[in-house]
Parts: structure tokens; sequence; C-alpha cells
């Protein structure tokens, strides 16, 4: 590749980063501003930080929005594992159609998902609050969970079971002493790829949540319609990077599986 | 104990309407290394996974020990495989590994330990009892999968293909440390391959399967030299076929013309006139001459030299005879003689020894 190539290649690629970071990293800076209603730089702060530590309301939502992130992701996860396992060790009729359907969830938009289990819940009287948040978090999440475990599992040789079962290991063996322990950085991935989801998610929940149970998105949400402080940008800086920390251990989890 | 450790009688297997295998009966002794010879897809690996548990017969009965085993779940027979992609659990270290079965049945680790290093000193691996599969060569993947398979004393061990995965030399010396390894033990070795030369070099006895069905049981060189039928012949080795009609069968002898000239060659089997048969005969039991090398070349074909190969130590011919039928034949070198030069072109004399070939009833 000639130089100039390689310095169009370079020009592409660092615009597409900037047209995708650009914004954030307006948020990161103007979250230090010492400024209150200017997008002008006005000097380093702290001030919105410590104005953010002082909200009450805040905190009260974002350990709701942590419960509830850490509930939801252990339960899909768990089920997730499950549902993965049962696809890839067993045949079954209509197996592939179930696999069609984990990933028609996937890419399902979320308002059609929000709206039908709202109505669900309001039919089957599930009172919004917690516990539908927590139904609804479990229900988008378990795709993910699924495809993200049964995407490791099909890089496992089948015969490592059948050589388990002719070593004289039970099915409770198996699973515990082999398929658990090979699937271990998937399972982790994918509890760090559900909490995140949860953490961040505000269309579905928008729909299921009730006053009882106020979560960090939706406060954050109902905020911005009073206009964007300079306490909002200092937290979505939180978020954002709670985000980035969880995602980044999530691909270094299932990285250190390809090696091992 | 019985005379047999593992016994197939009228063992059939249909998968949906598929015959994959027809009527196998096959006993196997105690200590003995068989191989299953045969084209992939001939059922070998069937068999294999029925003697291992996870095949279950359509019908028949598969003895083990002489006790009825086809309701014997895979955990529970005390038969263990070796697989052809090793199957070693890569998130356990080699020890680990090899002491998986042991602690299946929940030994205390005091008795566990000296087992495995036991069994990976056989293997030659006792040093790399720490290391994960991954860190490890095929080869040596290839021993610790060995070692975990014959640390719980099995009466019969089951390897599925394990040297095709490997390169060339290493399979060459792996043939070698199998035969040895299964001698030092004495546990039964059911061998299943398609490498024909495999399976001659290291076996007491070949099972030869083709299409379901077992074609002929005999020891490595009765297989070779006496092939049942022509499906046998022609797998195992190459072979040149000389289609004819019988003229006359008189004094354990039939007459029969090849390439123009009759002959009488000896056959206890008896055949009547118009019968028609095959003479068989292998590449290495031809011999070719130069023109000017013979004098009587009665009992001898002419033909023209179409291809020489070199192979070190022999060298291929390939011969095209009057009829234009191209024959096979392969010389071994001799020091003190310089005639195996050949030159494309050439013409020269054929002939084999009289006795070495094989005669088959034709086959439709």
């Amino acid at each position: 590749m000639s130089k100039n190539q390689n310095k169009l290649g370079n020009c592409f690629l660092g615009s597409t980063y900037a047209f995708l970071y650009l914004p954030i990293l307006i948020l990161i800076a103007l979250s230090f501003n010492n400024a209150r209603y200017s997008t002008t730089w006005h000097g380093f702060s702290w001030q919105w930080y410590s104005l953010l530590f002082q909200d009450t309301d805040l905190w009260i939502s974002a350990l709701h929005s942590l419960v509830l992130g850490v509930t939801a992701g252990c339960i899909s996860t768990l089920l997730g594992t499950l549902a993965a396992i049962a696809l890839f060790r067993f045949k079954f009729q209509g197996k592939s159609l179930l696999q069609g359907l984990i990933f028609v969830l996937i890419v399902i938009p979320d308002i059609v998902l929000g709206i039908a289990l709202l109505m669900l819940f309001s039919k089957i009287q599930v009172p919004l609050g917690f516990f539908s948040l927590l139904l609804a978090h479990i229900t988008f999440c378990l795709p993910f969970v699924i495809v993200t475990i049964f995407g490791r599992m099909t890089h496992i040789d089948k015969n490592i079971f059948e050589a388990a079962k002719d070593l004289g290991a039970s099915e409770f063996i198996i699973f515990f002493k082999v398929t658990i322990p090979m699937l271990l950085p998937a399972i982790i991935a994918g509890l760090l790829l559900s909490f995140t989801l949860s953490f961040d998610d505000v269309m579905i929940s928008y729909f299921v949540s009730g006053p009882s149970f106020e979560i960090l998105p939706l406060k954050i949400f109902a905020m911005a319609k009073l206009g964007i402080k300079p306490e909002l940008n200092a937290l979505c800086t939180i978020i954002f990077l709670i985000t980035i920390v969880t995602t980044f251990s999530a691909q270094l989890f299932l990285r250190k599986n390809k090696h091992a | 104990m019985t005379d047999y450790v593992i016994e197939l009688q009228d063992i059939n297997k249909r998968f949906h309407d598929q015959h994959v295998l027809n009527n196998i009966n096959l006993q196997i002794k105690h200590g003995e290394f068989l191989t299953l010879l045969g084209p992939s897809g001939c059922g070998k690996t069937t068999i294999l996974r029925m003697i291992s548990g996870f095949e279950q017969p359509t019908h028949g009965q598969l003895l083990i020990d002489g006790k009825n085993a086809n309701n014997l779940i895979a955990e529970a027979r005390n038969v263990h495989t070796v697989f052809q992609s090793f199957a070693l659990f890569p998130h356990m270290t080699v020890y680990e590994n090899v002491a998986f079965s042991l602690r299946c049945q929940k030994l205390p680790e005091t008795e566990i330990k000296p087992r495995v290093f036991e069994a990976l000193q056989i293997v030659k691996l006792a040093d790399f009892a720490q290391r994960k599969p991954a860190q490890l060569s095929g080869g040596q993947q290839q021993r610790v999968a060995i070692a975990r398979a014959i640390i719980n004393r099995p009466l019969v061990l089951l390897l599925d293909e394990p040297l095709s995965s490997l390169d060339y030399r290493l399979r060459k010396s792996m043939q070698v440390e199998l035969k040895q390894l299964q001698r030092k033990l004495g546990i039964t070795f059911i061998f299943v391959t398609h490498d024909q030369e495999e399976a001659l070099s290291m076996s007491d006895r070949v099972v030869v399967l083709h299409d379901g069905q077992i074609q002929q049981i005999g020891k490595p060189r009765e297989v070779y030299e006496n092939p049942a039928n022509l499906t046998v012949a022609k797998f195992i080795g190459e072979v040149n076929i000389f289609p004819t009609t019988v003229i006359a069968y008189q004094n354990n002898a039939i007459t029969v013309e090849i390439e123009g000239q009759v002959h009488s060659y000896k056959s206890k089997k008896a055949y009547l006139p118009e019968d028609k048969v095959n003479i068989l005969l292998r590449p290495e039991d031809i011999r070719v001459y130069d023109t000017t090398e013979v004098d009587d070349t009665n009992d001898m074909y002419p033909g023209i030299i179409e291809e020489v190969i070199y192979k070190g130590t022999t060298v291929d011919l390939m011969v095209k005879l009057n009829s234009g039928k191209v024959i096979h034949a392969m010389e071994f070198f001799d020091e003190d003689d310089d005639s195996l030069v050949y030159t494309l072109g050439e013409k020269v004399w054929i002939q084999w020894i009289r006795g070495w070939e094989v005669i088959l009833p034709h086959e439709a």
C-alpha cells in the first residue's frame, strides 16, 4: 500500500471515529465547564459533580437502577445459560425455529416490545413497579445472553461431552465440571452485557415503570425535558464510564476464553 | 474371564431407512490389536460407537466380557475411547484431564496422584502435568488423550482414527509407540482407520469393512496376500486385474487365456468351463525385463513403458500391454543391478512368478 493510500485510510478512519465520539467528548468536557448556561469554555470545575452527589433523589434512582440491573442480569444470565446449553446439546423439533425467534427478539424495535409488555402486564394485572421492570428487563436481556453463550458453545468440540461421558461422568458432573467451566468467560460476558443493557434502557422501561420505583435513565429523561443542566452532563459522563468499563471487561473475558 | 472380550452377534444398524451395518459378527480376543479398516462411510466408526455405548444396535447383540451390554449406558462400560480430535478438556491441566475418570469415581486424591503420574510416565509426559492442552503439540495432546483413556485400566481401548490429524512423520512414530504401548499394557485395542498401511503395520488382525458389511477378517498378511474378494483386493494395496474366462479345470489348475496367451494356474477352488474369473497381481509381483535381458519369452508378455515414477526405494512403472491394457509394476532397487533404468516408450517383457497370482470368481 502506498503512503498516500495509507494517509487517506487514516483520514477516513479518523473522521468516522470523530463523528461517533465527538458528541460524547463534548458532553464530558461540558461536565467540567465552570458555567451553568453557556456552552463556551469558562474554566475547569468539579462543581457539577459535587452538586450531583448531594442530590439524594438522584442517588435513590441510581441505586434502584443498580439493583434492577444486577437482578435482571443475574436472572437472565442463569436462564440464558440453560437455554443456550439446551439449544446446543439436545436435538428436538422446531429447534431452528426457536433459534430464529431469539434473533427476532434482538432486532425487534424496543417500542414494540415496550407496548406489548405494558399490555400484557395490565391484562394479567402486574402492578407497574420493580417487578414489572424486572420482568421486562429479563425479557430483553435474555436473547443477548443466549446469543453470546451459544456463539461460544458452537466453538466447542462436541466430542468433549462424549469423552466426559465415556470416562464415566454423569450428566451432573458434565454440567458442573465441563460445560460451565468451559463457558464461564461467555457467561460473565453475558452477565456484564445484560447489566449494561438494563442499566441504560429508557424505551421499554418508560412503558412498564411506575411511580413507586424510579430508575436512573427515566429520571434523566425527565430532567432533560426541563433543559440540559450541567449536573446532567456530569451524570451522563459517569454512566458513560460505567458502560465503557463493563463493555471492555465483557470483551476481555470473551477474548481470554479464546486463548484458554 | 470369557474367551472374548467383545462379541458382536448379528448386529444391524439402521439410521432412518439407511442400512449402516448388516449382520456384523465379530469376536475380539483379550489383548489383541484389532483394526477396523474401510473407506469413510463403511460403518467402522458406527461399530466403535456401538461398543462405547453412543449408538444402540437396531438388531443383534453386543457382549462385553461375556455379558449382554445392549442396554448398558456409556458411562457404565469399562471401555474408553481416544477421539480423533483428542477431545481434551481445554480448561483443565494435563493432570486434571488424566485424573478426570478417577475423580468421577470419587477416589481419594492420595490414590489418584500416583496413578496419574504412572499413566503420564507411560506416555512420557510426566514433566507436563501442569500444562494446559493448548500449550502442547499435537503429538503430546494425543498422548494425554491416551493417558486419560488408559488410567482407568479399561478392558478395551477404542481408537477412532487417532493419528489422522498428525503429520506424516509424527504419525509414523506414533504407530510404533501405540503398538509398543499396547504390548506393554496388554489391553485390547480396537483401532479404526481408513489407512491400509496403518492397519497392516500395527494390527494382529484386520477387519475389512465395506458398505456396512465385513468383507474379510484376517491377519494383515492374509488380507493382503489372499484377499477374500475384489473389494478387499482393491482397497488394500494396488492390484492389477485380468478378467478372463475358464477354458478348463483339471488337476487343481485352471486354464485361462490372458493377453492372447493360454496358461494354467493352480486353484484349490474348482471352476467349471465358461466360469468368469479374475486373475489378480500385485505390482511388486510383476517383473519387468529389458528386451536384451531375456532369451526365452515363453510365458512373458510384451509391453511398452508408459510412465516411470521414481520413489526412492522402488521404481513404479506403468506398462502398456498389446491389448492396450495398462498395468502397474513396482521394481525394487538392487545394489548390484543397474538395469533398473527405464525410458519412456521402451519395449519390455513382463512376467510374474507362478503361484503368486490370486484367482477370484467374477463379481456382478
